[in-house]
């Protein structure tokens, strides 16, 4: 597998699939769990479309928060608060994960360098592509694991970095719970949709695919699952023992 | 208005001054902010039109510019009781929300200085910090987010200051848009907004089909679109 360099027009083409509705608004509203809101975010990151969406669900967000229902605060609120309004501000570290190398990296990038992970993946990864260790899966199938969710905590989903060789077809496969796939590079085709920088797909456990990566340049997608999917293919019965997905 | 019939007599001047509010509003005629106390507007969930946005905004605009205590005073009236119902909606007791609620009013004070009023209203910025703090503090994750200086990141090709425009009129016409949604669709906006649960959950609990919480959830947005007169 060759590495990969983005064409200069590819970052501008708008991505034409979109996380849905649903997603917009649990993003928005903070229901959304980090891995998924990692995929989200990081589509945000390359699509204006859904970044216009999300301050417009947000601005709903301070809509509903305005007409909440007055609850009566503590007496001594007010007085902790002012009391608090001098002291000065805890040193917190960035609410992100910010590696520093990758941000200034980026910063000093000239357009034909520019990152092909944009924020917020690029951080949790910490760094370009060239940061990241690929596993083979199988013939043609690497993947990178990205660490996300609480250190301490086991959130269940599953976030990692594909890449597949070009025209390389997955073995087909359904979901014991719901997929989000963001494409990075490259693209493939599913059933008749196709998908490039930026698009976005969800699937759920209805969903019995085989995605098709374009012929040529090697397709790279972020994806998040809840559940382990299941191959369902000929093939696909053979390896499930052996492919830890 | 239903919750007239639940004031006791003695507080007839408050009920009148409601009332009379009340049938100003319905006559189409805003009412200056200026006469009204900041009980009554903490007390009158509905009251936020745009003389309240802009209010706000220029309370938050004082807060980061000149550090104004009385401005902020303002601000922890208008917001903290709200902040503590979404809170409690949640499902944050009520000591757990005064302490959350101390943390976010803590961080306008702090953060007040990168309020832009051309980019969002004061209630969309106060929002923001409480759904994060939530995040990090109820469920102790952290909240992926764009990096707009990110050289990865493909710029808007609509100059984000000519969305701005009239972002006061568009929080007003927001307002009036969910006080129109049937009661149905705007229950379950709340809930999509208010209660960290998945729509399968809410679906159970309602004891309706998930597509009809899916549906209703589409329904809403589409209304809200319509009259915020977009797609």
């Amino acid at each position: 597998m060759t590495p990969l360099s983005m064409p200069e027009t590819a970052g501008h083409q708008a991505p034409v699939h979109h996380p849905g509705d649903e997603l917009l608004v649990a993003y928005a509203s903070g229901n959304l769990a980090e891995a998924a809101s990692l995929a989200v975010a990081t589509h945000l990151a390359l699509c204006p479309r859904c970044r216009h969406e999300v301050n417009r669900l947000e601005a709903l967000g301070g809509a509903l928060l305005d007409q909440m229902p007055a609850a009566p605060v503590g007496d001594d609120l007010l007085a902790r608060i002012m009391g608090q309004l001098d002291a000065p501000a805890p040193v917190t570290p960035r609410p992100l994960p910010a590696n520093t190398d990758a941000r200034t990296d980026a910063r000093r990038a000239k357009p034909a360098e520019r990152p092909l992970l944009p924020q917020p993946l690029r951080g949790y990864v910490g760094g370009d592509l060239s940061a990241l260790s690929w596993r083979r899966v199988m013939r043609g199938v690497e993947e990178a694991e990205v660490k996300c969710g609480p250190a301490d905590g086991e959130s269940g989903a599953k976030v990692r970095l594909l890449r597949i060789k070009g025209g390389m077809a997955m073995p087909q496969h359904t979901h014991g719970g719901s997929e989000l796939t963001l494409v990075l590079a490259g693209g493939f085709t599913d059933a008749t949709d196709h998908y490039l920088r930026g698009d976005f797909a969800e699937t759920d456990n209805s969903v019995d695919h085989q995605p098709v990566a374009d012929a040529g340049e090697d397709c790279i997608c972020l994806t998040v699952t809840d559940a382990p999917l299941r191959l369902t293919g000929t093939l696909g019965r053979l390896l499930n023992p052996f492919i830890k997905f | 208005m239903v919750e007239i019939g639940l004031y006791s007599p003695a507080s007839f001047g408050r009920v009148f001054r409601k009332a009379q509010s009340a049938l100003q509003r319905s006559n189409g005629v805003e009412r200056g902010h200026a006469d009204r106390t900041a009980t009554e507007r903490t007390m009158d969930r509905h009251i936020v039109d745009s003389a309240e946005t802009e209010r706000l905004n220029a309370l938050l605009v004082r807060v980061g510019r000149e550090r104004d205590r009385e401005a902020f005073i303002a601000l922890f009236h208008h917001f903290a009781p709200r902040l503590k119902s979404y809170l409690q909606r949640l499902g944050v007791d009520a000591g757990g929300a005064d302490e959350i609620v101390q943390d976010v009013m803590v961080s306008v004070w702090r953060r007040a200085d990168s309020y832009d009023p051309a980019l969002s209203a004061a209630g969309t910025w106060v929002f923001t910090i409480a759904r994060n703090r939530r995040i990090d503090v109820l469920r102790r994750e952290r909240r992926p987010e764009i990096d707009p200086d990110d050289p990865a990141l493909v710029p808007d090709p609509v100059d984000p200051a000519d969305r701005a425009v009239e972002l006061e009129q568009d929080t007003e016409r927001l307002h009036r848009a969910i006080r129109t949604l049937p009661p149905e669709q705007a229950e379950l906006l709340r809930m999509a907004y208010f209660e960290d649960k998945p729509h399968s959950v809410i679906a159970a609990e309602r004891n309706l089909p998930l597509g009809t919480v899916k549906s209703r959830l589409r329904l809403a947005l589409a209304r809200l679109r319509k009259a915020m007169g977009e797609e």
